[in-house]
């Protein structure tokens, strides 16, 4: 058995003795996995001219129309009501941006590009990873515009304003996107989409302060703003564009980082018990 | 010192609730020759390649592929194979290049080898003009040839194909099975490969398997199992059938004469050399139809049922993976 390379050596070494040699390539496999998921995310995304362009037209839809239609006679915490909500916005386009990116993964399924990678010997974790940072590079790319639109309208006070709300929606996306692979690699088909979106994308939009404050909604509802990351998320980006915070960027930066390894770690335990008949 | 064999699989079984897909296989594989898994839809060959390749957990039973366990040593398992998968898994919207070059990074092709593996990939199975157009606007035939690129791009030792030519044209088909041998001969891997179509395991398998309803009925080269048969079934129409069975009765290369109307049937063994005997000292034949032995008839023998040449894909095996999956 003639051995094409090192690998193929090995492998025949340890089928042939029945040994098990060390492969020192594993780890040189694993970053190699999460860079070759990753690529192929943002190739496709770029190449879905469709997606990226949808993606911005409905949170600029937003501020312009809603922000802009009631700003134009409503004010919150002493501000224009269209500068008050850009930051939740720009959170929205993460939320969204990020839960169907995860959803996205049905198509992957759907016609078994999914088996392909599912069959390759890389750990599911770097699948799960690649995964991530692809949807997290598809969101930083949906924000750059938004923020590029948002300082045209004068919304942006400032770059390091700027610079801020892109970090805080990669620290948003990591948790949003991992939450969306969860349910994307657990449903069937599309047909659960709508479902999704009911239940899971309106309710955590609208409890998260980013069109009113928090402290606005009665008792029995603050528990769910409480408990739904996005809140933190908004309230870091409020921060980090207009300079106020309610809960402190201390409990925001821990909330979605404890938030985002939860959803990683399922997510890596969800990805590792996939079959495919 | 021969080698050792390339797949040894020891009662495989694969239940979903109340269906056995797969029931208690054993065989093994050779190292370097070309499998076939022969059986009508829905008999569970694709369940038991999803189980060879890391895929699918068995239910019971043990396989053995390139030398590792399916079930506690997957990466070295899937690191030692090649997939071609029946509905095709390249991605649209990179190029052909592209889907091969994610292939090398995720198979862990060592980074100098990568550049010149692909391209004699894409050479040798004739996509060497259209390695940068998006598989998109690639034809169903090209689509399996990037495919079969692909599978082997890593130098695996086995190479799974699961019904390799479903879909494609007759010609298509032949040009495919020629770049399969070309490769494996080449590299000298061991192929295993699922089919419905008779033929292509006739022609193209070194041995054959043939399942039914999740069960092994037979095991051989394709020559031998159709031998097995004792030869081609013979009909004589002729005015005075009673004589002619009788005078068939007495050759010995004749046997299982029946009559039915105006028509005698018999097995005829070694049917080259001993027809023209037959002719010979039968003088009063009508006519002659002669029914040369095929695996279908094998499958006959041990089943009493024909072998569906219909590609009906989807219905009971969709059933099967759907019951599957819900837990």
């Amino acid at each position: 058995m003639r051995a094409k390379d090192e690998s193929a050596a090995e492998g025949w070494l340890a089928g042939r003795f029945g040994l098990h040699v060390c492969d020192g390539g594993m780890n040189v496999g694993f970053f190699d996995g999460v860079y070759a998921i990753w690529l192929r995310e943002v190739k496709v995304f770029f190449r879905e001219r469709e997606r990226v362009v949808s993606a911005i037209v409905t949170p600029l839809l937003w501020i312009i129309v809603f922000g802009g239609g009631l700003g134009a006679s409503v004010e919150i915490s002493g501000m224009n009501y269209q500068t008050y909500i850009f930051p939740g916005i720009l959170s929205m386009s993460v939320l969204f941006g990020s839960i169907f990116y995860g959803l996205y993964i049905i198509w992957d399924r759907k016609l078994d590009f999914l088996k392909e990678v599912l069959v390759a010997p890389v750990d599911r974790s770097a699948v799960f990873l690649g995964k991530m940072l692809g949807g997290m590079s598809d969101v930083f790319v949906q924000v750059g515009a938004l923020l590029l639109v948002g300082a045209l309208l004068g919304l942006v006070p400032s770059v390091w304003a700027g610079i801020g709300a892109l970090l805080v929606a990669m620290l948003v996306s990591m948790c949003m996107v991992s939450l969306g692979l969860i349910i994307g690699s657990s449903m069937k088909s599309p047909e659960g989409f709508n479902l999704v979106m009911s239940f899971v994308m309106w309710p955590l939009f609208m409890f998260s302060g980013a069109l009113f404050p928090v402290d606005t909604l009665p008792a029995y509802l603050n528990f769910l703003v409480v408990l739904n990351p996005l809140t933190y998320g908004v309230d870091l980006m409020r921060y980090a564009v207009l300079g106020i915070t309610t809960f402190g960027i201390l409990v925001d930066v821990a909330v979605l980082l404890g938030a985002s390894l939860l959803f990683v770690a399922i997510g890596t335990r969800s990805f590792e018990r996939m079959t495919v008949g | 010192m021969r080698n050792p064999p390339a797949i040894v699989i020891e009662n495989l079984s694969k239940h979903f609730k109340s269906l056995k897909a797969v029931d208690k296989i054993s065989l093994s594989v050779e190292s370097g020759e070309v499998f076939a898994l022969l059986g009508p839809n829905g008999a569970g060959k694709t369940t038991a390649i999803s189980m060879l390749c890391g895929l699918l957990e068995p239910t019971s039973g043990s396989a053995n592929v390139a030398g590792f366990d399916v079930a506690k040593e997957k990466l070295s398992v899937r690191r030692s194979i090649g997939v071609v998968f029946q509905q095709p898994s390249v991605d649209d919207l990179l190029t052909g290049k592209e889907n091969l070059e994610m292939h090398a990074m995720l198979y862990g092709v060592p980074e100098e080898k990568r550049k010149a593996r692909i391209a004699d990939m894409i050479s040798l199975v004739g996509l060497a003009g259209r390695q940068d157009s998006r598989v998109k606007e690639y034809s169903g035939g090209m689509r399996k040839r990037l495919e079969l690129a692909r599978g082997i791009l890593h130098w695996p030792k086995i190479l799974f194909l699961d019904e390799p030519t479903v879909g494609l044209d007759p010609q298509t088909r032949t040009h495919i099975w020629e770049y399969i041998a070309k490769m494996s001969r080449r590299e000298g891997t061991t192929v295993v490969f699922t089919t419905h179509y008779l033929e292509e395991a006739e022609k193209f398998a070194d041995r054959v398997a043939i399942i039914d309803q999740g069960r092994m009925i037979a095991i051989g080269a394709p020559g031998e199992l159709v031998n097995s048969l004792g030869g081609d079934r013979v009909c004589l129409t002729s005015k005075d059938p009673g004589r002619i069975a009788k005078k068939l009765g007495r050759m010995t290369f004749a046997k299982n004469v029946r009559i039915g109307g105006n028509c005698v049937s018999a097995t005829v063994s070694c049917p080259k050399k001993n027809l023209p005997k037959l002719i010979r000292a039968l003088p009063a034949i009508g006519a002659i139809e002669i029914h040369v032995a095929t695996l279908n008839d094998v499958f006959i023998k041990y089943t009493g049922r024909e072998m569906r040449e219909d590609s009906a894909e989807g219905g009971f095996m969709e059933r099967i993976m759907n019951s599957g999956n819900d837990r």
